[in-house]
């Protein structure tokens, strides 16, 4: 029993991250209706900036977080007008195209810039386990990575239902002609559910790396195509559904390395997807939409 | 005997009623409009009939048998085209293989048969390229076969419209709003087509219009609805004087 | 057959032959070494792949992210059958590509039928995730060799082979294309609805357009471990996948000739900038953003490069000019 809470603890961890990862996917296609490929390399950047500014810069953990949450933001931002906004009316197919590219470009530029051997990230959190029961313990990191999760979790809720840029954002996913004609300034709206999007990544992004210690080009993709998982799961689009499916992806990745198999694990919840998809393709918490005609 | 019936059927969307308790029936040869404000419900009934919708009451017969719950193309083999409000042709494509592939069903060739060229697939290829180009010489569209569906202009576009639906060899023909975004002229060269195809391929037709000079002058019968809901139904001039029908239109 | 018919196919073969007989001599007085003789047969197989991507995406119009996860499986089922049985050279590659072919078109049909049903979007999620799954499960499977690969797989493919099988691949899929079945398949990716409405089943031709696909990469991977001897998992990643994608886009969705040429400037350009790997990336990647931005439909688009319609077209030209 002690292992399984544990386990459960080690989910919620993980699960948080995945969470904050997927609320960039999750609010990125309920606006644009676009998979943004690249969203989770915003992660590796994130965690690349946060890198820099803790170990070059020695700046505290704080300032590291919020540097790098407002680089990422501008980051997320300059990718959608370079990229993405030409391509607003073209067919979906060459949107995703544009996005897998710019996926590979993010990879492949810091690769370049910075090398493909993985960085070791340093321990700006010093380590306690605290024991909560026999044989359950839970680090101060992984609360930290918690607390700040849903934290930022709340307050994304709150800016989407009550401040006026949730409105015009609600606005705009629901009918982007619509919007405009209310007055919703559509370009402008877009780039803020990008900055907010990639800034949440970021946080996701440093945590992953504090949390494995390490910052490489590549770390991005698996957390990444996970967090998207989780999206779809809990219905792409819905807000609390990416929350919800990051965390229940988290689990399960967790309890199935813990009692299945280390190795199949990644199998598993891609497996889990492919479930999904085929018996609630509008996820959890998703609502069926149909093709007008 | 009747081409298509519909006993009492419905639409609900989440808790909206887009349509309720429609029943008609129509006969051979017979050209009935279906009018009503926007919003009536108008496309909503056309997608039930051609299983775009299942829809969520009543039954919907062509001929003898219940379509309720088929798919589309299998709606289309038991003899019902369509067009669309917004015209949907195959864009990237020419005139003629936008034809070619509403014969799609008239050809049986296999996989096999066409990888090793064999002798049913050049002799059904030849007759429905026999087939497509006269079809699109009885609409004068002959030299357009090669061009690119995109290229041709808006009137056109509307006649490889129909063009295509007739290939598929309706008995009935639904024609979603096709007068719309003509000028006079061209909706007057839609009405001469209309009345050629009638003539022609001896089908019934059953139109959504707003331009009520195309209704007025060619429907035999027209269905008003508002609401979801049937409110009238008759002859053009008994539609002209309804007071429901009137009333709808003006809003009370 | 009327005599224009006859008279294609003859050129089209003759053209065919010519191609291989100077190859084939360039191969055996060494104009073309063995580095360059192992480029043209890796160019072969992306041909083969690239080509049943296109069949996917740019006439089917359907993201497909996984191919590099068909052909691993096309390529361990052909392997694992070869180093099974003990007959005859061709009996066994060919029984190998087409077993391997049936086993990745048995799982394209598995994940197809689900997936397809779905918006586009969701089946390129769908086809990536399956490749992970594809990969993770060689890596971990008890007869797959695991990490360490897969040795001891004969080697039944080189120039010869993947030549005559490309032809035959390439000669399959414009026949395909060019029938009602191609048509049908052509009027999904226009628009689905117009399709329904005009009598064609398209969840069937979708679902069929795509495993034809999965097929055609499988009997690609079988030639790669015929041709290789050995097979790694970890090489069928998403990154193998993305580049085949990057081969269609690039030649044309929608044209299998500029796939072809496509592929075969990938495979060269893929071993001069091998070692500054990393640029060669970025490189593709800012093609495909550029491209998508300025030509969506790849860089020959829809059009098929003809050879005999080029020449026909010259000696016209000199014909024009003698009578001046």
């Amino acid at each position: 029993m002690a292992q399984f809470i544990q386990q459960v603890i080690n989910g919620l961890n993980v699960g948080s991250i995945y969470a904050l990862i997927a609320l960039g996917y999750t609010m990125v296609y309920g606006i644009v209706k676009l998979i943004n490929f690249a969203h989770g390399d915003i992660l590796m950047i994130g965690a690349y900036f946060g890198f820099f500014a803790l170990a070059t810069f020695n700046v505290p953990f704080g300032l590291a977080l919020v540097v790098s949450m407002i680089l990422c933001a501008l980051v997320g931002m300059t990718i959608d007008r370079l990229a993405y906004k030409p391509l607003r009316n073209a067919p979906r197919i060459s949107a995703l195209i544009t996005a897998l590219g710019m996926s590979m470009l993010l990879q492949n530029l810091f690769r370049l810039l910075f090398g493909a051997q993985p960085r070791r990230m340093p321990a700006v959190i010093a380590l306690k386990r605290i024991e909560i029961a026999p044989g359950i313990a839970i680090s101060n990191l992984a609360i930290i990575t918690i607390l700040l999760s849903v934290g930022l979790m709340l307050l994304l809720e709150f800016i989407v239902k009550k401040t006026k840029t949730g409105k015009a954002m609600r606005a705009v996913s629901e009918d982007k002609s619509a919007a405009k004609l209310m007055g919703v300034n559509v370009d402008k709206t877009i780039s803020i559910t990008f900055a907010i999007g990639s800034a949440l990544g970021a946080v996701g992004g440093l945590l992953y790396a504090i949390n494995y210690y390490q910052v490489e080009p590549y770390m991005g993709m698996m957390p990444g195509l996970k967090a998207f998982v989780a999206a779809v799961l809990g219905g792409i689009g819905v807000i609390p559904g990416a929350m919800l499916g990051g965390f229940v992806i988290g689990l399960i990745e967790t309890l199935t390395k813990g009692y299945v198999s280390t190795t199949w694990a990644d199998a598993f919840v891609f497996g889990i997807l492919i479930i999904v998809l085929i018996f609630k393709p509008a996820g959890i918490l998703g609502k069926n939409t149909r093709e007008k005609v | 005997m009747s081409l298509l019936k519909t006993e009492h059927i419905g639409m609900t969307f989440g808790g909206l009623k887009a349509v309720s308790d429609f029943s008609i029936e129509i006969k051979e040869n017979e050209l009935v409009g279906l009018i009503g404000p926007n919003g009536a419900g108008k496309t909503t009934i056309f997608n039930m009939l051609t299983g775009v919708y299942a829809p969520t009451e009543g039954k919907v017969l062509l001929g003898e048998t219940v379509v309720n719950g088929k798919k589309p193309y299998q709606i289309v083999n038991l003899g019902l085209g369509r067009t669309f409000q917004n015209i949907r042709l195959f864009k990237g494509l020419t005139v003629l293989d936008n034809i070619k592939i509403a014969f799609h069903k008239d050809m049986s060739y296999t996989t096999l048969s066409a990888v090793f060229r064999g002798k049913k697939f050049w002799k059904e290829e030849k007759e429905i390229e026999i087939k497509a180009r006269e079809l699109l010489g009885l609409f004068n569209m002959e030299a357009d076969a090669g061009a690119l569906s995109s290229n041709l202009p808006y009137g056109k576009q509307r006649k490889l419209e129909i063009c295509r639906a007739l290939a598929t060899n309706p008995k009935l023909l639904l024609l979603d709003e096709p007068a719309a975004g003509m000028n006079p002229q061209e909706t007057k060269e839609l009405m001469e087509t209309i009345a050629f195809i009638r003539e022609k391929f001896k089908v019934s037709i059953l139109l959504i219009e707003h331009d009520m000079s195309l209704v007025m002058g060619i429907c035999e019968r027209i269905v008003v609805i508002d609401y979801g809901r049937m409110i009238a139904a008759g002859t053009p001039a008994e539609i002209k004087s309804n007071e429901k029908v009137i009333g709808a239109y003006l809003g009370q | 057959m009327d005599k224009k018919v006859v008279s294609g196919y003859l050129k089209n073969i003759t053209a065919i032959m010519v191609v291989y007989a100077i190859v084939f001599y360039l191969i055996q007085i060494k104009v073309i070494n063995n580095y360059y003789n192992g480029i043209l047969i890796l160019a072969g197989i992306y041909i083969i792949v690239a080509a049943s991507l296109n069949l996917a995406t740019g006439y089917l119009g359907q993201l497909a992210l996984g191919h590099a996860g068909f052909m691993a499986i096309g390529a361990y089922t052909a392997a694992l059958f070869a180093i099974a049985v003990d007959l005859p050279k061709y009996v066994e590659l060919v029984a190998g590509l087409i077993l391997g072919g049936l086993m990745a078109g048995i799982f394209g049909l598995i994940i197809g039928i689900p997936a397809l049903r779905l918006r586009g979007d969701y089946l390129g999620i769908v086809t990536l995730g399956f490749g992970e799954i594809i990969r993770i499960a060689l890596l971990n499977l008890p007869f797959t060799g695991g990490a360490a690969g897969l040795k001891g797989i004969p080697r039944y493919v080189n120039f010869t082979e993947i030549y005559f099988l490309v032809v035959v691949v390439i000669a399959f899929l414009f026949a395909f294309i060019r029938s009602r079945h191609g048509r049908a398949i052509l009027s999904i990716k226009e628009d689905e609805i117009a399709a329904e409405s005009v009598g064609i089943p398209t969840t069937f031709y979708k679902v069929y357009g795509f495993v034809v696909s999965a097929f055609i990469a499988g009997v690609g991977g079988g030639a790669l471990g015929f041709y290789q001897r050995i097979l790694d998992p970890k090489k069928f990643n998403f990154m193998f996948s993305v580049e085949f994608f990057i081969i269609v886009v690039l030649g044309g969705m929608g044209s299998i000739t500029g796939t072809i040429i496509a592929a075969l400037a990938l495979a060269f350009i893929n071993e001069f900038l091998y070692s500054i790997d990393e640029l060669r990336l970025v490189f593709y990647a800012l093609t495909l953003i550029i491209l998508m931005i300025f030509k969506p439909d790849g860089l020959l688009g829809r059009k098929e490069f003809s050879l005999i319609k080029l020449l026909n077209r010259f000696s016209k030209k000199t014909k024009i000019e003698n009578a001046d």
